[in-house]
């Protein structure tokens, strides 16, 4: 089995451009959430916040031949790929081999180009006047086909569409191509967009944040005083390579993957669960080959919901016991659901990297049923070698994902 | 319509639509192999221009028939005075 290493990173988030500025954004405790007041009238809605990807001019960057397919989240994807490979400096020769691949997942594809589809079509129920580039805008494996296109790559194209695993599937999927050599290259993530029709996924089911007067405060994983997911948008890529070719291009290495994990609940399409969370926990951790001693962080999942918060908190007490480090990112994002997992592990990889943990933002008063050891209020220093990056996913999907620290000593 | 008003608008329509240059749209220029459009840009070129000129361009053998500018302005000028 070939080792596999990350060797590129790219992100749009609701910070903008670039991993830099989410890197940047979360290490000075930033929030991007924002009330939606565009939502106001939308009957029966009652979470208007969001963490909406701020505006980019993507006229100037991509060409009008290549946009024409793209909706929002494939036009984000295709930025954080090209940024991606830049970093992992892969040439054009190299991402047309055959065997460089992609794996980008998504809810569904772009839900504000379903919405303007469906806007024209039902008054009058005609498809007179529908451009022919509407259908790859919301094809579910539009990130991923626009990405290949726009980077002319030859070899793999798949789409992992389960809603909140949608990317950790992907970085999970592209992990086991490439150890079991089927592929050299595999960029691995996700994107999702700001919608109101995804808030109202959460908020139908009374788990999306409804306080609306101080967007700056929620979502607050596993707080006492949480109240809820807050959505985001966004995408990311990790250029993932086995280790053999990493070395023969002698490309920067930022971290190894050494474990995944992915199990379903099959007890309750929405309900989490406890017990399968921490099956697949312990699954990545025998994948990996290390035991629970070896994991020195973990960025969860926590959403911010009540439910989830606990379910996670339980299982992670139950693999690790109360003294393993672990905070979440969404205090600063919110959900961003197919992006959540890569645009995390890009953010535990930088933990890694930094040697530092990040904290919960908007935790301050932590839920006793959260019972673990919470990062909290401020960036703090630590030996990180090994750190564990949970999703979870309506419709009981659960992953589990293990990232070690490269040394450029490492054999 | 004047055929020049017709060209202007066409030229307007394809400009906007295609993020091109108004002035290179010469009447001579091919819209596939100067202007780079495809069998996709086909379709919306002529969504565009029914949108636009307030009627139906449903004859596909002479849209299919159109290589030049010229031919697109010529087809135009037919249909309107046809829908006269």
């Amino acid at each position: 089995m070939n080792r596999v290493v990350i060797t590129g990173m790219g992100a749009i988030s609701p910070f903008g451009m670039g991993v830099e500025t989410l890197c940047s954004s979360i290490w000075q405790g930033k929030s991007a959430v924002k009330f939606m007041k565009e939502w106001q009238h939308i009957k029966g809605l009652q979470s208007l916040l969001a963490a909406p990807v701020p505006y980019i001019d993507e006229k100037k960057l991509i060409k009008r031949a290549l946009r024409r397919t793209m909706g929002p989240m494939a036009i984000w994807s295709v930025l954080a790929a090209r940024e991606a490979i830049k970093d992992a400096n892969l040439t054009s020769k190299e991402l047309s081999s055959g065997y460089t691949g992609v794996i980008l997942g998504s809810t569904t594809g772009s839900p504000s180009i379903h919405e303007a589809f469906y806007r024209e079509f039902l008054p009058e129920e005609t498809i007179e006047g529908v451009k022919s580039g509407v259908f790859f805008k919301i094809m579910g494996h539009s990130c991923a086909a626009n990405v290949c296109l726009d980077l002319k790559i030859k070899g793999h194209q798949w789409a992992t569409t389960s809603a909140c695993t949608s990317s950790s599937q992907a970085i999970g999927l592209g992990f086991i191509i490439l150890k079991m050599g089927l592929q050299e290259i595999m960029l691995c993530g996700g994107a999702d967009e700001v919608h109101p029709t995804v808030t109202m996924v959460f908020d139908v089911l009374k788990a999306a944040s409804r306080k609306n007067d101080s967007p700056n405060t929620t979502p607050s994983p596993f707080d006492k005083n949480r109240d809820g997911v807050v959505c985001g948008g966004g995408a990311g890529i990790l250029v993932l390579e086995t280790l053999e070719s990493a070395r023969k291009r002698k490309a920067k290495i930022y971290a190894e993957i050494i474990g995944f994990s992915l199990n379903c609940d099959s007890q309750h399409i929405a309900n989490p669960d406890s017990h399968q969370m921490a099956t697949v926990m312990e699954n990545a951790l025998r994948d990996a080959n290390i035991n629970t001693k070896d994991i020195d962080h973990i960025n969860a999942h926590a959403t911010g919901t009540t439910k989830g918060d606990i379910a996670e908190s339980q299982a992670i007490k139950k693999i690790f016991g109360k003294n393993t480090p672990t905070s979440s990112i969404k205090g600063h994002i919110g959900h961003s659901l197919g992006a959540a997992g890569v645009l995390e592990s890009i953010v535990a990889v930088e933990c890694l990297r930094r040697q530092q943990l990040v904290p919960t933002l908007n935790l301050e008063d932590p839920d006793p049923e959260c019972d673990i050891l919470l990062v909290q209020e401020e960036v703090v220093p630590q030996k990180l070698d090994i750190v564990l990056k949970n999703n979870f996913a309506l419709g009981g999907v659960n992953t589990s994902l293990i990232f070690r620290r490269w040394n450029n000593n490492d054999r | 319509m004047t055929d020049e008003q017709i060209k202007e608008q066409v030229i307007k329509v394809l400009s906007e639509e295609f993020e091109l240059d108004p002035n290179e749209l010469k009447p001579e220029v091919k819209l596939y192999e100067d202007l780079g459009l495809d069998s996709l840009d086909a379709v919306d070129m002529v969504v565009a221009l029914e949108k636009n000129f307030g009627m139906k361009m449903t004859d596909e053998e002479a849209l299919r028939a159109v290589r030049t500018l010229e031919d697109l302005f010529n087809l135009i000028k037919k249909l309107k005075n046809n829908n006269k």
